[in-house]
């Protein structure tokens, strides 16, 4: 089967964030709270290192395992929807202490009553996809 | 080698391996990004017939399903294998805000006292579990990406979009923080 490989990205993915306590609604907390450098070190230095990582495969043009070109499709430039919808999921963020991938890893992890903030997620992304052409772009 | 894997993993270890975490995604032809799976879901169920925002083939997403799978595999095997010998190292200064609103420090990944079964039932439970889901669930589709989609793809990607949105996550996380805790803890 070839999406195994998905499988275990995501299982190192999983590690990768619960071990550097990534998704620790402690952790985010002390973040917002600019009282600890470790969540902007782990952000950063992904961004940075990601950053490189596209340019070279920019310049050598790489190709993905399909054959095609490797490159990111630019998000669209709906500025006002990046900005509000962000705020949004921001409210979100620090309340749980969790975004989409540590949803995941926190019942992963056997914390369960993340299912229903999971749940409630599903719910929300629900309700913008019924409303979403009256709202602001 | 397992005892050493144990200790918690510093930020210059975790961030670049979640930028290789990126790179094998792009290798494979995808594109970080978690949130999406959430409308995939709602696609799963049957969401089409409602609104055309779901009608896609959730097949081309089929990855990120798998993904997902893996990432709570993931959470499961560290919880077993690897876990923690210590409590977090939780900066003094953030233990003694959090006890100056009236929440104890438990040296867990997610304080007890607030994500509970019994606490569901509460008023504080349904403002961080079910406000605080829906708000992660509508504002990340309404943002077209979450921290994976936009903090990490798209600002290692330089894109302007991206970095507006990362702006509003901070906008959105300080507002609670520092206003709306204060008010649901008082």
């Amino acid at each position: 089967m070839k999406g195994f490989r998905f499988i275990w990205i995501g299982i190192i993915f999983g590690i990768i964030l619960t071990k550097s306590e990534v998704i620790s609604w402690y952790r985010i907390q002390e973040m917002f709270r600019f009282q600890d450098f470790h969540m902007y070190g782990v952000i950063g230095s992904a961004v940075i290192l990601g950053a490189v990582i596209i340019r070279i495969i920019k310049a050598r043009q790489v190709k993905s395992i399909l054959g095609e070109p490797i490159g990111i499709d630019p998000k669209p430039k709906n500025y006002t929807s990046a900005l509000v919808g962000g705020s949004i999921f921001g409210l979100g963020w620090a309340l749980t202490g969790a975004c989409p991938g540590p949803i995941y890893i926190l019942i992963g992890n056997g914390f369960l009553p993340y299912l229903v903030v999971l749940f409630f997620a599903v719910i929300g992304a629900f309700t913008y996809g019924l409303i979403r052409s009256r709202l602001p772009h | 080698m397992i005892e050493f894997i144990k200790q918690p993993w510093p930020w210059y270890v975790a961030g670049p391996m979640i930028a290789l975490v990126l790179f094998l995604l792009l290798h494979a032809g995808k594109r970080f990004g978690i949130s999406s799976s959430l409308e995939t879901v709602c696609t799963l169920g049957g969401a089409g017939k409602l609104s055309d925002y779901f009608k896609v083939d959730w097949r081309n997403r089929s990855w990120l399903i798998l993904f997902v799978v893996g990432s709570i595999i993931g959470g499961f095997l560290t919880s077993q294998f690897l876990q923690n010998p210590e409590p977090i190292d939780l900066s003094a200064a953030t233990i003694a805000d959090l006890q100056s609103l009236g929440l104890g420090y438990d040296g867990n990944y997610v304080p007890e006292q607030i994500f509970s079964w019994q606490n569901l039932f509460s008023l504080q439970g349904l403002i961080f579990m079910v406000l605080g889901g829906f708000l992660i669930g509508f504002g990340t589709r309404y943002a077209g990406g979450c921290t994976s989609g936009h903090a990490i793809s798209g600002l290692s990607d330089l894109q302007l979009p991206s970095l507006v949105a990362t702006i509003g996550f901070f906008i959105g996380g300080l507002i609670t923080t520092h206003l709306l805790l204060p008010i649901i803890f008082s």
